[in-house]
């Protein structure tokens, strides 16, 4: 016990005074966890808060272009500077080129024309289809509703576009609806529908009620905090690769190994003591970040971060702590210098993340990864913390998630014994 | 009589995924109390037959037995015996000499007493009390060379394996180093020693072995060897026995 103890002294003293290796250590995640939780707070308050700079021109000057354009200005996604219907594609384009806006709506000209006339066709050819006759007086045009067209900065991601798209065709919905509707009512009763009826038919759509699964009942709905700060701890604790690994590496090639060889003491002390200490190091790891969630966030405007069962929290740290400092000692008895433990220790932390779902979520891996995927203590470590941080789980509900995890780190752990057998270590 | 402090008999020894053999059939013994010099040009598998008497390498034939008590076979249990000052500095350049004394202590078996008291004489003795609490990696290399020879000997060993110890360090440091050596011998500790520095070899041993080729080519006190061979120095002895040629293998 007292050669243990003496290693872990070591070992910490070793640590502390390696400085540069404690900011990789604690700022790392810090940054990574406020970055991308404010980043992705930004995205989803740029969607949700009128912030996203739009140009509208509207060369229509109909009743169905302005319903068009009161439409979208009631989305609430953005912030619309309207320009003169003179404003040429160019023009529109050379704006946006300098950025004052990432998104343009173009309504052309004979808008409301053409919306009016297919709502006519589609509502005489409704009443025939019931057998009833139509105002034949009607006169349509036949030729097709001219598309509205949605310019975009190539700065706009996919995803964003499609949200957008997803906003205009609402609203161009809305404006057809009523079209056909009111044309329907002129057909049947030969006068216009009042006011009261056209806002009772049109303003009647049914809510969507959005209710996050939770174990615990709770409707909190999870924030971009509860995503991000369980996700990028489980990230920094598998990057003490960098600093552990490296220890492992320094300690083989400068000669301490040599005289450790030599004395009557097991090299798996020192292993051991590595896992405690550097346990501890993850541990810590994850109570700064999940404490500067809980109080510092929500003064820098970021969304608090709600700490879930903290059993549950407690064993799935420890057990993706040990995980995380199982693997970095494996890199550190195989790789040959501190370069090759850097490099296949960073190289493969990232890429256990990407396919573990800390880049991508799980749910939308192609399916010849979802094998993959499962190889990845990454995906178990994240799989456990998201089933208590935004399932609101219990310790038994992520059971399922922590005995995989104990599987890879056994297995880490005797390809370790193996590597420090092979290479005449122990 | 004395007992063999080292004996080797009939030993082989073949690198990995190399077929010529470092050593066949090599027997040497050193007996207790000896200051015993191990020369040979570069190459000559001075390190290598040292790693094998301290069970850093795992010898094919033959046997190496540290006091009677067989190496191959109580590997942990016999490394209390003896002591090791490799070439290289062994040791943790982020602590302090009594740190790294702590932490080397224990492993090598002491408790929390001793190891304090063993720290205290030996940084005395070493001339490190000064700088006992400063890291190691700002010390100057004479001072690391005897911060590297006070953890060999913490433990008090029987034999005290030595690779070098006094490489590139400045007069004052070797004289402190090879005073406290006899000192070390004089108290029974039977030494080791491999080194490039003949003028400090013909000071420290009175017996040595020529090792070339993987073979002992003399074996003998000093002087009967400088008898034999009608040498005046070991420089000479070595010369004559090895030849001129550069052995940069």
């Amino acid at each position: 016990m007292f050669k243990l103890w003496s290693t872990i002294l070591k070992d910490i003293r070793i640590l502390t005074r390696d400085k540069l290796g404690l900011i990789f250590m604690f700022v790392m995640p810090i940054v990574l966890a406020v970055v991308i939780t404010a980043v992705q707070n930004s995205t989803f308050e740029m969607l949700n808060t009128n912030t996203v700079p739009m140009i509208l021109c509207n060369r229509d000057t109909g009743e169905a272009g302005k319903q068009l354009e009161a439409a979208i200005t009631k989305a609430g996604m953005f912030r619309i500077q309207t320009v003169t219907p003179d404003q040429t594609d160019e023009a529109i384009s050379g704006r946006m080129h300098t950025k004052d806006a990432v998104i343009a709506i173009i309504i052309p000209a004979d808008f409301t024309k053409k919306i009016k006339s297919k709502s006519d066709e589609i509502a005489v050819k409704a009443l025939k289809n019931f057998g009833m006759q139509a105002n034949d007086g009607v006169k349509t045009d036949s030729g097709s509703v001219q598309p509205i067209t949605m310019l975009y900065h190539p700065v706009l991601q996919e995803t964003f576009r499609r949200s957008i798209q997803g906003a205009l065709r609402s609203a161009l919905q809305v404006v057809q609806n009523k079209e056909v509707l009111k044309s329907l009512y002129f057909n049947l009763n030969e006068k216009a529908m009042p006011d009261s009826m056209e806002k009772e038919l049109i303003g009647s759509q049914v809510a969507i009620n959005e209710i996050p699964v939770s174990r615990s009942g709770s409707r909190n709905i999870p924030n971009a905090s509860q995503h991000n700060v369980p996700a990028w701890t489980v990230f920094a604790m598998f990057f003490i690769v960098i600093s552990l690994g490296g220890s492992v590496v320094r300690e083989k090639l400068n000669g301490s190994f040599v005289r450790l060889k030599t004395l009557p003491t097991n090299y798996l002390v020192s292993v051991l003591s590595k896992q405690l200490t550097y346990l501890f190091v993850t541990v810590t790891q994850a109570a700064v970040v999940f404490s500067l969630g809980i109080w510092l966030f929500p003064s820098m405007g970021l969304p608090r971060l709600a700490l879930p069962d903290l059993a549950g929290v407690t064993v799935v740290t420890l057990v993706c702590g040990w995980c995380a400092v199982s693997y970095a000692i494996m890199i550190g008895v195989f790789a040959k210098t501190q370069e090759q433990s850097n490099g296949i220790g960073a190289v493969s932390i990232v890429l256990m993340a990407a396919v573990g779902g800390l880049l991508v979520p799980s749910f939308a891996m192609p399916q010849s990864f979802q094998f993959v995927m499962k190889l990845s203590p990454l995906h178990w470590c994240l799989e456990a913390y998201y089933g208590l941080f935004l399932e609101g789980g219990k310790l038994k509900d992520v059971a399922m998630n922590i005995l995989p995890l104990l599987g890879i780190t056994l297995v880490i752990q005797l390809i370790t014994l193996y590597g420090l057998r092979r290479k005449n270590l122990i | 009589m004395n007992q063999a402090a080292v004996r080797i008999s009939s030993l082989g020894f073949t690198y990995p995924r190399q077929q010529a053999a470092c050593f066949s059939n090599l027997n040497l013994e050193v007996t207790q109390g000896e200051r015993f010099g191990l020369f040979g040009p570069n190459g000559a598998g001075k390190t290598t037959l040292m790693n094998c008497m301290t069970g850093l390498l795992n010898y094919q034939q033959g046997s190496v037995q540290l006091l009677g008590h067989e190496i191959a076979h109580h590997k942990k249990s016999i490394n209390r015996l003896f002591g090791f000052v490799p070439q290289d500095f062994s040791f943790y350049q982020e602590l302090s000499p009594a740190e790294n004394l702590a932490f080397f202590g224990a492993w090598a078996g002491l408790g929390k007493s001793e190891i304090k008291t063993k720290t205290d004489e030996l940084l005395e003795i070493l001339g490190l009390t000064d700088v006992r609490k400063k890291k190691v990696q700002e010390f100057s290399g004479g001072m690391k060379r005897r911060v590297n020879l006070a953890i060999g000997v913490i433990h008090n060993p029987q034999i005290l394996f030595l690779d070098e110890p006094t490489v590139g360090v400045d007069v004052h440091s070797r004289h402190a180093i090879i005073h406290y050596l006899k000192q070390l011998n004089e108290n029974g500790t039977t030494l080791i020693y491999t080194s490039h520095q003949l003028s400090e070899a013909e000071d420290l041993c009175n017996k040595v072995a020529l090792i070339d080729d993987g073979r002992i080519i003399a074996h003998d006190t000093l002087e009967q060897l400088m008898f034999d061979h009608k040498e005046d120095g070991l420089e000479g002895l070595f010369i004559n026995l090895t030849g001129k040629s550069f052995r940069d293998s």
